[in-house]
């Protein structure tokens, strides 16, 4: 293992560059989950006001579908770099787990 | 190169988790996982959307009568704090840094021990009420749901426990980066199919 791995020991601009670069993408990460908390609590007072369900439903289904694009793309670095396959694999899951809730829900519909 | 090899914060790399070959395939091999993952929590939301209040018998439970919101938002805001915390422990685990790692580390299994008794605690409160896996088509979809995911939670925990005791004396090597990294993103999954599960299950299930 690890054969292809050589040691490059950065210099300190370089590290102090991308020790910089970590910290602004923890804030962000911070920020992402300020938005998360804030959208669970939307989602949470909608149902506790007590709103038609004809408008509750679309609106908390979105706010989850949000909140995992935020999750997926910056807590499991999606957006970053070589995660092309990645999403390719995501994707064709979510297509097929799509179809699979479609279906068996029309089914007992009809 | 050695796997024990000892690194310094200037001599790790910016992506340790893909820095060599067996990294890159366990991080590509483990995303498949997720995405297949994907389907089988699709397969139950299925299940569960299609059986919700159904019967033959047991009808006198119903989604809407039977769920409580508060201790469902106290499971949700205690998981997504989780997710922040592996978020914390990997961005210490980029620095290098192995015992801020493993502190935040042992915060995230401690909330996911905490998601997880409030889980028991509610399957117990429902089972006493007379709401058990074998009461109606509901009660079987519903615990095959939640309880497949309280499993991963388990799982999940036992990972991180197992990653902290391992290698607690080792230290960070290129050998455990990528471990300690999959552990991590099979958290942030399992937050991903809990906001699914209170937004379909729970806040749906109270509308009725």
């Amino acid at each position: 293992m690890a054969h292809d791995t050589h040691i490059h020991v950065r210099s300190k601009a370089e590290f102090e560059y991308a020790k910089k670069k970590r910290a602004d993408e923890m804030r962000g990460h911070l920020a992402t989950f300020a938005i998360m908390i804030f959208l669970t609590l939307i989602a949470f007072t909608m149902v506790a006001a007590g709103f038609s369900a004809y408008l509750i439903v679309p609106i908390i289904l979105l706010l989850a579908g949000i909140q995992v694009i935020l999750q997926l793309y910056y807590f499991m670095h999606m957006s970053g770099k070589g995660h092309g396959m990645v999403a390719f694999f995501m994707f064709c899951g979510m297509f097929v787990a799509f179809i699979t809730v479609l279906a068996l829900v029309t089914i007992v519909w009809w | 190169m050695d796997i024990n090899q000892r690194y310094t914060p200037q001599s790790w790399p910016e992506h340790p988790e893909t820095a060599t070959m067996e990294g890159k395939n366990k991080f590509i091999g483990f995303w498949l996982l997720l995405a297949a993952e994907t389907v089988t929590f699709a397969s139950l939301f299925a299940t569960y959307l299609a059986l919700k209040d159904k019967g033959p018998s047991g009808m006198e439970f119903s989604a809407a009568g039977l769920f409580e919101l508060p201790l469902v938002f106290a499971m949700t805001m205690i998981l997504l704090t989780s997710s922040l915390t592996s978020v914390y422990a990997m961005y210490h685990m980029k620095n290098h840094n192995f015992k801020a790692m493993q502190a935040w580390l042992g915060i995230t299994v401690l909330l996911g021990a905490t998601f997880l008794g409030l889980e028991i605690y509610e399957f117990n409160h429902y089972v006493h009420l007379g709401f058990g896996y074998t009461n109606s088509a509901f009660s079987s979809a519903f615990y095959t749901l939640v309880g497949t995911h309280g499993a991963h939670v388990l799982f999940g925990l036992s990972w991180f426990i197992a990653l902290m005791l391992r290698n607690a004396k080792r230290g960070l090597n290129m050998y455990n980066a990528p471990k300690f990294y999959l552990a991590s993103l099979y958290w942030h999954f399992i937050d991903v199919v809990w906001v699914f599960i209170f937004t379909v299950v729970y806040l749906m299930g109270v509308i009725g």
